[in-house]
């Protein structure tokens, strides 16, 4: 099972790594990663491989989304299937 | 493989443009509740409705966290009460609201429908007991719903109900005279009630539909209203591809979201329902979409085509996307709750008449207007009425949810709060319909009923 992982904010040194490192700790594999600067803004988009994820998905979700909340980014965890259901048929 | 635009695309949706699942609604059959017992019968309904929704909830705030979308109310609606109730040896139908809301507190759901009757042709004794119960049972509940179903276009309207329910809808704002006349805001008087809506207030489970059921209602007129800013000046057929096109895509999610929850909850999925349901909420609103057409205030000439073309994109944008679709599916239009059109009504430009000329083109009626205390329950009902026969005679779903503020008049603004808003009293024609609605008796179904 894939999710998506989005992180939007202002660029600077270190933004990657302790993301990385926290889906290391949930037990995620990284699939695909790719950033860019849209507007001044960093984005950087993860396609990761959520099917080993422990202890369990939501709280994956919760951790990331307060480690961007400390550190003024834009973290959203989502399976992959919303983001298939919209844009293929 | 997913490209980055799609994927922000989504994201923007989310975070910036107030898309999200407007509710998840389980329709629970209460038929199995029937006891000549009023005691009995209320337990069995209490125990049916926790058993069965008891994971609505828990299973709609997983599914929010895993799929990243706001899923904003998990509901219950349930067999009409008055049929459920009908064999029971009591006067009193107020218990049974009791046992519902006691139910809908104890399984967390914020709303549940189906303290309801239908009465399109005629009333039965259990009808009668219902109806006269209403005003009282939403004074001492929070988190019932009552729906009356007045007309339809195979029965013709019942206009011994309608006087009915204008007698109601005053005794009901009355009654919660302490709040703004708020009992009003839980009751929809319907014709052509469709059985499967999720929407509140309105929602029931109807009689044709199985033992329980989940129905999904999708939202997004910010979507709408953002893709609509990026084709400025361009013709109307470009305006109504776009619409299809967002609609397709909200839809879809709706139909993901839908599979999921019946999955996990072990419940046949019923439809999903393609609605622009707005909320107070800036950048949530369908007015503001109609503006973005070209019109500088959302109730001006104009307002009524750019809502039926608004409302047909829609349908044609989500009808595929979804594998079945249902409830009442279109644009809604409710006053209160959209903050376009509160100001359009506060503005003067947006009025009662406009606003019943719109529910001619889209998916209710007149939804959440707040109008004079001192209006009288005849032309509540002849209100009532007007609306009944565009829905008789368009083969469509009407509504009306009027609150009558008591003690208030126009220039004052009725504050509801959350997701029901404020509502700005807007004036209603002084002149009588008493003769007319005192009449009484049945106004025959049209010919183009006659199918058969």
């Amino acid at each position: 099972m894939k999710a998506i992982v989005t992180v939007v904010g202002q660029d600077r040194e270190g933004i990657i790594a302790p993301i990385c490192a926290r889906l290391a700790e949930y037990k995620v594999n990284v699939l695909d990663i790719s950033q860019t600067i849209l507007q001044g803004y960093f984005t950087m988009i993860m396609v990761v491989d959520i099917s080993a994820c422990t202890p369990d998905f939501a709280q994956l979700v919760n951790t990331l989304e307060e480690d961007g909340r400390a550190r003024d980014l834009t973290i959203h965890v989502q399976r992959e299937d919303i983001f298939n259901a919209m844009h293929r048929i | 493989m997913l490209s980055h635009e799609e994927i922000l695309q989504t994201v923007q949706m989310i975070d910036h443009q107030h898309l999200d699942i407007r509710t998840i609604t389980m329709g629970i059959s209460l038929l199995s509740c029937a006891d000549a017992d009023p005691k009995a019968c209320c337990q069995k309904i209490y125990d049916k409705i926790c058993r069965k929704a008891e994971n609505l909830v828990s299973t709609g705030e997983a599914i929010e966290r895993e799929f990243g979308i706001p899923i904003v109310n998990k509901r219950v609606s349930v067999t009409p009460i008055s049929l459920v109730a009908a064999g029971c040896e009591t006067e009193d139908y107020v218990p049974f609201a009791v046992a519902l809301d006691r139910a809908a507190k104890t399984v967390g759901v914020n709303f549940l429908g189906g303290y309801s009757a239908l009465v399109q042709k005629g009333m039965t004794e259990s009808d009668r007991k219902l109806i006269r119960a209403i005003p009282e049972a939403l004074a001492v509940t929070d988190r019932v719903c009552s729906s009356v179903n007045v007309g339809s276009t195979k029965a013709g309207i019942n206009m011994d109900a309608v006087r009915l329910m204008g007698d109601t809808i005053k005794a009901t704002a009355a009654r919660t005279a302490d709040n703004n006349g708020f009992g009003c805001a839980k009751l929809v008087v319907f014709c052509n009630a469709v059985e499967d809506n999720p929407f509140m207030a309105g929602a029931f489970h109807g009689v044709g539909e199985a033992e329980t059921v989940i129905n999904v209602g999708v939202s997004g007129p910010g979507v709408v209203h953002h893709a609509l800013k990026s084709v400025k000046g361009q013709p109307f057929d470009v305006v109504a591809e776009t619409i299809k096109k967002t609609a397709f895509q909200i839809t879809r999610m709706g139909q993901l979201v839908a599979m999921e929850a019946s999955r996990r909850l072990d419940t046949p999925f019923g439809i999903v329902d393609l609605s622009l349901a707005p909320t107070p909420a800036i950048g949530d609103s369908v007015a503001r979409i109609l503006e973005e057409m070209g019109l500088d205030v959302c109730g001006t000439h104009g307002t009524t085509a750019a809502l039926a073309m608004l409302n047909d994109a829609v349908k044609k944008g989500g009808v595929m996307a979804s594998s079945s679709v249902g409830g009442l599916s279109g644009a809604f239009i409710p006053v209160s709750e959209d903050e376009g059109m509160i100001a359009a009504a506060e503005s003067g430009v947006l009025t009662l008449e406009k606003l019943e000329a719109m529910t001619c083109v889209c998916s209710v009626g007149l939804d959440m207007i707040a109008i004079p205390g001192d209006t009288s329950a005849e032309t509540i009902a002849a209100i009532i009425a007007d609306e009944a026969a565009i829905g008789m005679v368009n083969c469509k779903t009407t509504a009306v949810r009027l609150i009558p503020a008591p003690g208030l008049d126009v220039g004052d603004t009725v504050e509801m709060g959350g997701l029901l808003g404020s509502a700005p009293v807007m004036p209603v024609h002084k002149a009588s319909s008493a003769d007319f609605i005192h009449r009484g008796g049945r106004i025959p179904a049209p010919m183009h009923s006659l199918k058969n």
